[in-house]
C-alpha cells in the first residue's frame, strides 16, 4: 500500500482511501468540504509521485503542472510526498463586516479581506471558521466597483456553516478565505454576445456578480437574467434588480416562482419561461448557478436550444457529505 | 495519402463536430436513453474520445477497453441496431460539416470495426 509523505511523517494509505482520509485519520486538519472534488478546498500539491489523474481534472494547467490536486479525489497507487499548496493553497485571513437578511432565509455576508484577494465576480473561495470548519460560497461582489467582498448564504436547515452564519456569526469575527476558484466569470473581449444568466436560491449570488461586471465592463449584447424561487419569499434583491434594467436597456430581468398563484405574473418554472423568452440559445454565452440538480437539467436543455459545450459555464452547489 | 484524421483536419474537426453529433444523439430517441443522466461535462470528453476515435486519429482505446467500456450497455438492452442509430448520427454530422461522401464511407468503416468489440461479441 502506498506511503503518504506530508510535514515529515510517513502514512500508509489504506486500499481506496483517499489521500485526505489517510491525512485526516492521522489526525492532520486539512480543510475539505465538498469531498466531491468540486470546491477545490482540500488542494494540497504534491512534491514527490505523481497524483492520478482524476485528482487534478478540474485544475487549470498551470496549477496541474506545479503538482496541484485535490485530496479528497486523489486515490494513490504509488508513495508520495505532499505539501499545503503555498500561493494556492495559502489561507487570507478575512473579518467579517456586515451580515443583513436578504430574504427569511440567506442573508448577505460581506468581509474585508486583510491581504490581497484577487477573483472574479462569480468565482467562488472557500470559508473557513476558526475551528476549521470549511464551506464553499460564491462571490457576488465585483472587484473595482465593491470595496468588500460579498456572500450570499442561505439557511440550511441544521446546517453548521449557514445556521452560524445566520444566527452566531456578528461583525468583527475572523475567518479565513480559500480560493477563488471556478470559471464562471465574466469574459471581456466579446462585448456583444448575448448572455444567459440563470441561478436558483442563492445561485443568485454569482449571477449578481456576473451581471454586474458585465454592465461594469461595458458589455453591449443583450443580457438576459433569469432567477428562479420557489416561493416569492425564495426571491432576494428583487427591487434592486428590476432597477438595473430600465438604466440599461440591453439588461433583461425575469423572476419566476415555480409554486406561486397562476394568475401572480412572476408564475412559472424557470426552465419553461426562459425557453419561451430565448427559445435559441446558438451564439450565447450561458452561466447556470445552483441547485446540482437544475444545473444537470439546465445544461442538457440549453445545449439541446443551441448554445456551443464550450460556452456553458456552471457552478453547482454540491452539498458537503455527512462525515463522520 | 495522409490518414482519414488529417484529412478531417485533426483535433479541429473533432472540436467542430462534437457539438453537433451530441445534439443529434440527445436528439435520437432511438438511443438517448443509454446517455440519460450520464453528466455532460463528463460525457463531453467522451464523445471527443469516440469521435476522435472514429475519425482514425490517437487513441489509447482496446478491444478490451471498449468491451468494458460498454458492456454495462449491453445489460440496458443495446444491440446492432443501436451502433446503427449511432453510425447515422455521426454521417448526418459529418455530412452536415460538409463532408465529402467517400471521407465519410472512410470514417463509417472506421466506426463499423469496433462493432464486435462494442457489441461485447469478439473474444
Ligand atoms: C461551488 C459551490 C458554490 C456554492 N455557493 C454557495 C452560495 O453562494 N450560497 C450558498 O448558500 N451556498 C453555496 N454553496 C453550498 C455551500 O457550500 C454549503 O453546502 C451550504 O451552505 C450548506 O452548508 P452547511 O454547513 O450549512 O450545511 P451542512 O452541515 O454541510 O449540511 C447539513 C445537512 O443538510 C444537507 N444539505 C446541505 N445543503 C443542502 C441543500 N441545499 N438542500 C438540502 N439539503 C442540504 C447536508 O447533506 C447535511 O445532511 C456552494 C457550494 C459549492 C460546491
Ligand atoms: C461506433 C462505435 C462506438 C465507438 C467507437 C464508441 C466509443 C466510445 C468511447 C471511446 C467511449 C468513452 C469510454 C470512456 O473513456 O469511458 C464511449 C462511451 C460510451 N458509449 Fe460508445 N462507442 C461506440 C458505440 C456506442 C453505441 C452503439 C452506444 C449505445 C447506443 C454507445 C454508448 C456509449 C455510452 C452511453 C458511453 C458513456 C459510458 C459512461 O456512462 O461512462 N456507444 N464510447
Amino acid at each position: 500500500m502506498p506511503v503518504i509523505r506530508f510535514e515529515g511523517d510517513s502514512f500508509v494509505c489504506n486500499d481506496g482511501e483517499s489521500v485526505l482520509e489517510c491525512l485526516r485519520r492521522n489526525g492532520r486538519e486539512i480543510p475539505f468540504s465538498c469531498l466531491s472534488g468540486v470546491c477545490g478546498t482540500c488542494i494540497l500539491r504534491a512534491i514527490e509521485g505523481i497524483p492520478p489523474s482524476t485528482s487534478q481534472a478540474s485544475l487549470k494547467d498551470t496549477l496541474r503542472a506545479q503538482g496541484y490536486f485535490l485530496s479528497c479525489s486523489c486515490r494513490p497507487t504509488s508513495d508520495m510526498e505532499v505539501a499545503l499548496g503555498d500561493g494556492v493553497g495559502a489561507r487570507v485571513p478575512a473579518v467579517l463586516t456586515a451580515i443583513e437578511p436578504l430574504n427569511p432565509t440567506v442573508v448577505r455576508v460581506r468581509a474585508r479581506a486583510e491581504k490581497p484577494f484577487d477573483y472574479r465576480a462569480g468565482q467562488f473561495a472557500s470559508l473557513l471558521r476558526h475551528d476549521g470548519l470549511a464551506r464553499t460560497y460564491s462571490l457576488a461582489s465585483v472587484p473595482g466597483i465593491d470595496p468588500e467582498l460579498e456572500f450570499h448564504v442561505a439557511r440550511v436547515p441544521g446546517g453548521a456553516m449557514s445556521e452560524w452564519l445566520h444566527r452566531d456569526a456578528v461583525p468583527g469575527m475572523r475567518i479565513e478565505l480559500l480560493g477563488p476558484r471556478g470559471d464562471c466569470f465574466y469574459v471581456p473581449g466579446n462585448p456583444d454576445q448575448p448572455l444567459f444568466l440563470l441561478g436558483t436560491g442563492t445561485g443568485l449570488a454569482p449571477l449578481y456578480g456576473i451581471l454586474r461586471d458585465a454592465i461594469h465592463q461595458g458589455h453591449r449584447g443583450p443580457i438576459h437574467l433569469f432567477q428562479g424561487g420557489l416561493t416569492r419569499d425564495g426571491l432576494y434583491l428583487v427591487d434592486e434588480l428590476r432597477e438595473i434594467a430600465p438604466a440599461h436597456a440591453n439588461v433583461a430581468y425575469h423572476p419566476c416562482v415555480r409554486d406561486a398563484d397562476p394568475a401572480d405574473p412572476l408564475h412559472g418554472a424557470i426552465d419553461e419561461v426562459a425557453q419561451r423568452i430565448v427559445p435559441n440559445l446558438k451564439g450565447w454565452r450561458v452561466y447556470l448557478c445552483g441547485h446540482p440538480d437544475m444545473v444537470t437539467m439546465m445544461r442538457k436543455k440549453t445545449f439541446l436550444a443551441g448554445a456551443s459545450m464550450k460556452e456553458i459555464f456552471a457552478d453547482a452547489f454540491i452539498p458537503s457529505p455527512k462525515v463522520s | 495519402m495522409s490518414s482519414v484524421y488529417e484529412q478531417l483536419g485533426g483535433q479541429a474537426a473533432v472540436e467542430a463536430a462534437v457539438d453537433i453529433f451530441y445534439r443529434h444523439v440527445l436528439n435520437d430517441d432511438r438511443i438517448n436513453r443509454f446517455f440519460e443522466g450520464v453528466d455532460m461535462d463528463r460525457q463531453a470528453a467522451k464523445q471527443k474520445a469516440f469521435l476522435t476515435m472514429a475519425f482514425g486519429g490517437p487513441h489509447n482505446y482496446t478491444g478490451k477497453s471498449m468491451r468494458e467500456g460498454h458492456a454495462h450497455l449491453l445489460k440496458l438492452g443495446m444491440n446492432d441496431s443501436h451502433f446503427d442509430a449511432v453510425a447515422e448520427d455521426l454521417a448526418k454530422t459529418l455530412t452536415e460539416l460538409g463532408v465529402g461522401q467517400p471521407l465519410v464511407d472512410q470514417v463509417l468503416a472506421i466506426a463499423g470495426s469496433t462493432r464486435e468489440d462494442v457489441m461485447g461479441r469478439s473474444a
